[in-house]
């Protein structure tokens, strides 16, 4: 038997219905997939850099808090502070729209960085998602049982052995909990990318409701996305968390 | 430096829009907060279900989505629904009324787990002792469980409150004259964006500091009696 095509008369009655009777237009969101795709692949590709950079940078950041390193502690605390104490789309705003201010800024081999969107917003992502986490693997590592630091001493290992085969991987897995929720408000926080012109998910919905004039469809499609996204995240996280704390959950009886 | 003076009445008007918005919100977010936490914790499954339907679907989708999908979406629904039913004429929702609802809906949800969580810690004995020494329902909440629910609830209460401080930036970009939108125009303007962003960045840090002086005046007057090991 041949393969039988909807009839078209039912695509039609369900494009008529989608633009007629439905509160939102589904098939004119469906029909620019390509677009929300493209956001999609843009806020992902946002989120998953600016938590490696900042994740790297944030490892020695906290423990230089943890351990109090005279000189460097009281800068890495300075801005810590700063990153946590204002908003995102400050930061952003001031390294985009900030920089062009100098001169010096404008002739140098940094502007083609510092004036294109994409890059500024690495670098706000990175500086901000860095201070936070770096507070939450200080706490981590200030979570690591005295005991565990002490044998290690006593067995002959140098400070940085320590750091690197008991303290960080006991506390960066401690961490996991606390920095999932991070990993969440990173990517709520990657909207404000939509402000300076990127086409991140939110910045697709835009384009949809300003092209056409609409009041709901892309915004509600921008809802529905990252929704998605972030029931993929906490799965993953659930994973992850059951993988590395094998040996901290209840023994089953 | 004398730019920035000479712009310094709108600058500090739009400090002022600022912390209006984030009072505003933060009143909305601790009714619901208790609604949301009372609905979860009163066993019914209608309640509850809604609740966490609500708590879900807040961590799922940014705040500036929701605040657009409302400022522009929800003025359209409201004035879809007055034409059919022909009970009220156009409306328009302000920029303030949007922003408010948007965040204070958001956080709504952020304290309903901090209302949830202090209720819990609240030693169910003591509640026990209080009805077995002949005090009414009324009573009790407001001599036992009120004074203790602040008192666990200020931490997280504390920190749900500085992030909502700086989520309220985000209402500058539906056009609301806040310290963030001054600041932009005003830079625009005289060119030197840097400059007053760099004002807008210290102004917030003002208003951490000072949130943080008067979290930490609440927690002494709520934790007095309590000793600390």
């Amino acid at each position: 038997m041949a393969e039988q095509e909807p009839s078209p008369g039912l695509l039609h009655a369900i494009q008529q219905f989608s633009e007629e009777a439905s509160p939102i237009d589904f098939v004119l969101i469906l029909e620019h997939w390509p677009l929300f795709l493209e956001g999609i692949w843009h806020t992902m590709v946002l989120v998953a850099l600016a938590l490696v950079v900042g994740g790297i940078i944030s490892i020695p950041l906290a423990v230089i808090r943890a351990n109090r390193t005279p000189i460097l502690n009281p800068i890495v605390f300075g801005y810590v502070y700063v990153f946590r104490g204002t908003p995102l789309l400050v930061q952003l705003y001031l390294i985009y729209y900030g920089a062009s201010q100098f001169e010096i800024i404008r002739d140098s081999f940094m502007w083609p960085i510092l004036r294109d969107a994409w890059w500024c917003t690495i670098i706000a992502f990175v500086l901000n998602t860095a201070a936070y986490t770096t507070e939450i693997f200080r706490g981590a590592i200030e979570a690591v049982p005295h005991g565990e630091v002490e044998a290690a001493k006593s067995c002959g290992m140098s400070p940085n052995t320590i750091n690197r085969r008991v303290v960080l991987p006991n506390a960066l897995r401690r961490a996991l909990p606390a920095y999932s929720n991070e990993v969440i408000f990173m990517l709520h926080g990657s909207v404000v990318a939509s402000t300076v012109t990127i086409v991140d998910i939110l910045g697709a919905g835009r384009i949809l409701n300003s092209k056409y004039y609409l009041a709901y469809e892309g915004f509600i499609a921008a809802a529905i996305l990252y929704m998605i996204l972030v029931y993929f995240i906490t799965r993953g996280f659930k994973v992850w968390e059951k993988h590395w704390h094998a040996h901290l959950r209840p023994r089953e009886v | 430096m004398e730019t920035v003076i000479a712009y310094m009445p709108s600058i500090l008007s739009g400090t002022w829009v600022t912390v209006m918005v984030s009072l505003c919100s933060v009143l909305l977010a601790v009714l619901l907060g208790l609604l949301g936490a009372w609905a979860k914790l009163s066993g019914s499954k209608v309640a509850g279900g809604v609740a966490a339907a609500y708590t879900t679907l807040i961590r799922g989708v940014p705040d500036l989505v929701l605040m657009l999908l409302l400022f522009y979406g929800g003025q359209q629904a409201l004035n879809d629904l007055g034409e059919a039913t022909g009970w009220w004429g156009y409306v328009e929702i302000s920029q303030f009324t949007a922003g408010v609802f948007t965040i204070g809906f958001v956080f709504g949800a952020y304290m309903t787990e901090t209302f949830r969580g202090a209720y819990l810690a609240i030693p169910r004995g003591q509640v026990e002792a209080a009805v077995a020494c002949g005090m009414a329902p009324k009573l009790v909440f407001s001599r036992v469980v009120w004074p203790q629910l602040v008192r666990f609830a200020l931490p997280s209460f504390g920190n749900n409150w500085l992030v909502l401080l700086k989520a309220t930036a985000l209402v500058s970009v539906l056009g609301l004259h806040e310290l963030v939108w001054e600041a932009f125009t005003a830079g625009r303007s005289t060119r030197q964006l840097f400059t007053f962003f760099f004002v807008t960045l210290l102004i917030y840090l003002v208003l951490t500091a000072i949130s943080d002086l008067g979290l930490r005046w609440l927690d002494r007057k709520y934790s007095a009696g309590v000793r600390r090991a």
